[in-house]
């Protein structure tokens, strides 16, 4: 192939329906343009991500509406690959030009050798399975989403006198997603995603603390009918109205019962970031060269699913225009697969998995989890609790770090309590938790049977943020590290 | 570009209607990052970013879009968008635009031309020769996770229909190694950076080194004991700790009653060595500022003095409505309204070396590192609690590393628990300067 020029070709048009809802971000022609600019110099692979987002959101706080906004982001990332190096360029230009100089960037930043010609015909994917929301965010008056701000503040400052201070947000997006690359891929996805949350301040003689409540799905404005935004401020607020009579946490190792849902991120943390490919290729991670060994305690399924209907990890495709799909990372104990992107997948002759994600069009993709999520046990979770003479129930977790290369990791409790003689007590003080990956999954003892999911989370990698969902039945881990100031 | 920025955002505000306060602020960014493995170039990112912010406020509501292009059809969409979402805005006499306030913007040397000159290989090349140098600073080194050369300019333009006109341009440059040591089965990390203005700056010797110091040194750790004891925190550790500190200084959070300080001004709430201040007009802090994200000065404020609360940090419109003024705080980009925020703060340092606050310490740890700040620091209520790694101090000496514990305390106890601030000031890539601090009564919970 030395010495010639890769060529890269829209396929003649096969009367396939448009993968894409709605219009294109960037016409075909332009997208062919593009490519070949990119392969001009000799890369191996190029691909063109184009995106346009629209957002709005709004924010109540100290009583009002605090700000209402809305975003428009538009535009595209090129990358082009030659050997073991990825150019990249973006810009948000998205005139023939603009791309041409972006895709012209990325070569040179891919500094191409030789390279070879290739025809490449480009085939519309048929995405099988496409998202579609039933009310469009952009299709509701703005006023009615400031009317939700307003009175799930008022549900929450209802609870009680105790309460001070309410902020609640709302906010939705549609992002237009289209993908073209040198291996005639071309593909495209319509994202929605709508997002509310309640965080309240309560008073009292302890000082002040914290509430909050949030639910996100790929949904559209039915969010609203499937979730009473009274409800929600409600709840945080008695989150923060309990956590008034909270009681500093203990220090020290000791038993921790994790509630349904609330626990997901415990596994994203111990164990999931350590699965993504990129990573393990680097020696980077406590789980490199153990496919196929027991990595934790029997009964204990990790799945990472990109296709799990409504949820905030899920898209139709990846932002390399790969199909989402459901990956089973640990099957009862045992490790069987990692996540893969494109990239990695491709040095490794596999297929990717469908977890090339990136924040936005000025990013480059890698390996991202989706929703991830711990399948059910069959235990009652009333048994796990009465089990535990004493220990710490955590009902919420917060967000969570991991250090892949040790499998040290931290998360933090938002809710939690005592238990003692085998029965929830005392509300905690907030606090985080420490303990290693590989060690707790082995010290999984109990795994209860009401899985459910738990809250929205952007999931922070490089500098990046991606949506994400996280689930979990009630489950034990024997010996955790609790961060409190008690003896 | 700033010109074409200060054009973008006149033509803006030149649109304003009578009745109608109407801001734009826009923001441009040249960025390259440069990621280097196994001595070839594993990415190579060139981007361009801008956009625009628009603000428009009238009777009393306010609305805000903005665009990331400089598109005039796109700016012109989010002028229509503000001005609508402000009908949905609730009323607030406190809302408006900063005025000017006859404060002189400190002129700051942060735009070093040279920058965009160097050539490509010669970034390449430095970032080649940070990670081999990071893999030769010590046997036991056993990968690099990353080795990385980044820079970016930025020209932001402010513009208002009260008459503020304010633009500003300045260069940054990094290296950051991330290195990882091994000993049997045993793996360790550990980070180093370099930080500059222009390329000339930059130290990726040392940046090596750090990396491989805090890698290996952490090699054999244990996990510590739960007890109560005395913690040295590094000047990085330090700079974390401080940034979250800040935030209680806000006046928004004053405002809204979750500050931690809000009724306390005057009063004692930290040891009298503790003097905390936000100067943006410092040239050596990172992230110096000569105006804030609403065109005014910044400027130099006093948050804690000798143990004191001294005062808060305000934009225009917390200024208004606490019945002070904008103290030049407004923190923003252009996908935002302002907000309010300390830009670089340091606490006045004392005068010993870390090694010299150790000496005095029988018992205690040294935290090289925390992780979980953002779960496990709650700064309204205070509570302080986050994993950490780092080194046992006994009898005045660093002694055996220690790992996968956490460290907890509340923000108020540990402004008075603070036994001595070093005199190391190191200038780190953040918001806060970073040196030695020494504080009591932590409790340490590992085993």
């Amino acid at each position: 192939m030395a010495g010639e020029t890769r060529r890269w070709c829209l396929a003649p048009s096969s009367g396939d329906p448009e993968p894409t809802r709605g219009d294109n971000v960037i016409e075909p022609d332009v997208l062919e343009s593009t490519i070949n600019t990119a392969l001009a110099t000799g890369g191996e692979f190029a691909e063109v991500f184009a995106e346009d987002r629209r957002s709005s959101s709004g924010y109540f706080d100290d009583g009002k509406v605090e700000e209402l906004t809305s975003g428009r982001d538009r535009g595209a990332g090129i990358r082009v690959v030659v050997g073991d190096t990825t150019g990249f360029a973006h810009t948000a230009d998205l005139s023939q030009a603009g791309l041409a100089k972006a895709a012209e960037a990325a070569a040179a930043a891919a500094r191409g050798g030789s390279g070879g010609v290739e025809a490449v015909g480009l085939t519309s994917q048929k995405v099988d399975r496409t998202i579609s929301v039933e009310i469009e965010p952009e299709s509701i008056a703005k006023q009615t989403k400031v009317d939700l701000l307003g009175t799930a503040d008022s549900a929450a400052r209802d609870v009680s006198n105790s309460i001070t201070q309410v902020m609640v947000r709302y906010s939705d997006s549609r992002r237009r997603i289209q993908v073209a690359n040198s291996d005639g891929l071309l593909s495209g996805d319509d994202q929605v995603r709508t997002f509310f949350a309640v965080s309240c301040v309560a008073s009292g003689d302890t000082g002040m603390q914290t509430g909050r409540e949030s639910v996100g799905h790929t949904y559209g404005f039915e969010l609203f009918d499937r979730y009473d935004v009274e409800e929600l401020a409600r709840t945080a607020a008695g989150r923060a109205v309990t956590k008034l009579e909270a009681v500093p946490a203990p220090s020290g190792t000791m038993p921790v019962v994790i509630g349904k849902g609330g626990g997901g991120v415990l596994f994203h943390e111990a164990c999931g970031h350590g699965l993504e490919a990129d990573l393990i290729a680097k020696g980077a991670s406590v789980f490199a060269n153990r496919v196929g060994e027991k990595v934790a305690a029997d009964g204990v399924t990790l799945i990472d699913d990109g296709t799990m209907g409504g949820e905030w990890g899920n898209f139709a495709i990846d932002d390399e225009g790969r199909p989402a799909q459901s990956n089973t990372l640990i099957e009862d104990g045992v490790l069987v697969d990692y996540m893969w992107d494109h990239l990695r997948a491709r040095k490794e002759g596999r297929p990717s998995s469908g977890n090339g994600r990136r924040q936005s069009y000025a990013h480059l993709p890698m390996v991202r989890m989706t929703n991830t999520y711990m399948a059910n046990g069959n235990e009652d979770p009333a048994d796990i609790i009465a089990d535990t003479p004493e220990g710490v129930y955590i009902a919420q977790l917060g967000g969570g770090q991991v250090n892949t290369a040790t499998g040290d990791f931290v998360f933090g409790m938002t809710e939690a309590y005592l238990i003692e003689d085998g029965k929830i007590t005392t509300p905690l003080r907030e606090g985080n938790l420490i303990g290693n990956g590989p060690e707790v999954l082995t010290q999984i003892d109990r795994l209860g049977n009401d899985f459910e999911m738990g809250h929205p989370g952007t999931c922070g990698k490089d500098g990046q943020g991606v949506p994400v969902g996280d689930g979990t039945p009630t489950l034990r881990v024997t010996a955790l590290t609790i961060g409190g100031t008690a003896a | 570009m700033i010109e074409t920025l200060n054009e973008v955002v006149e033509k803006v505000v030149a649109q304003a209607k009578p009745g109608e306060a109407l801001e734009a602020v826009a923001v441009h960014s040249a960025d390259t990052e440069i990621r280097v493995y196994e001595g070839e170039i594993e990415q190579f990112s060139a981007a361009e970013s801008q956009g625009v912010g628009v603000r428009v406020i009238v009777d009393n509501r306010q609305g805000f879009a903005y665009s990331g292009t400089l598109d005039p059809e796109a700016i012109s969409e989010a002028l229509a968008e503000a001005r609508d979402n402000a009908t949905f805005g609730s009323p607030d006499e406190y809302l408006g635009l900063a005025e000017p306030d006859g404060v002189e913007a400190v002129e700051l040397d942060l735009f070093k031309p040279g920058l965009a000159d160097v050539p490509t290989e010669d970034k390449i090349a430095m970032a080649i020769e940070l990670e081999r140098a990071t893999r030769a600073a010590d046997d036991r080194i056993s990968g690099i996770e990353s080795a990385e050369y980044a820079d970016s300019i930025v020209a932001s333009a402010v513009a208002t229909s009260t008459g503020l006109r304010n633009s500003s341009q300045e260069t940054g440059c990094f290296l950051t190694s991330y290195a990882m040591a091994a000993e049997g089965d045993e793996t360790q990390t550990g980070f180093g950076f370099s930080v500059g203005r222009d390329f000339d700056e930059l130290d990726g010797a040392q940046a090596a080194e750090d990396a491989a110091m805090r890698a290996t040194r952490l090699l054999g750790a244990v996990k510590p004991e739960t007890e109560r004891l005395t913690v040295v925190l590094d000047p990085f550790v330090t700079a974390q700790f401080l940034s979250i500190l800040a935030g209680s200084f806000s006046g928004e959070a004053v405002l809204k009653g979750y500050s931690l300080f809000a009724d306390r001004q005057g009063e004692t709430v930290a040891h009298p060595t503790i003097t905390l201040v936000d100067d943006p007009t410092r040239p050596e802090a990172f992230s110096a500022t000569s105006t804030d994200g609403e065109g005014l000065a910044t400027r130099r404020n006093v948050l804690i003095n000798a143990g004191v609360v001294d005062g808060f940090v305000h934009n225009s419109y917390t200024g208004r409505r606490t019945g002070t003024a904008s103290t030049g705080s407004a923190v923003r980009g252009f996908a935002n309204t302002p907000g309010v925020g300390c830009m670089a703060v340091s606490l006045d340092p004392g005068s010993r070396t870390q090694a010299e606050l150790i000496s005095d310490i029988d018992h205690g740890v040294l935290i090289q590192g925390v992780s979980g700040l953002h779960s496990g620091v709650n700064p309204v209520s205070g509570d302080f609690s986050t994993g950490a790694d780092g080194l046992m101090i006994r009898n005045g000496e660093v002694a055996e590393p220690v790992r996968e514990f956490t460290i907890a305390s509340t923000l108020q106890k540990m402004l008075t628990d603070v036994i001595e601030i070093g005199g190391d000031v190191e200038h780190l890539p953040m918001s806060a300067t970073g040196l030695s601090l020494a504080i009591g009564e932590v409790t340490v919970s590992g085993t």
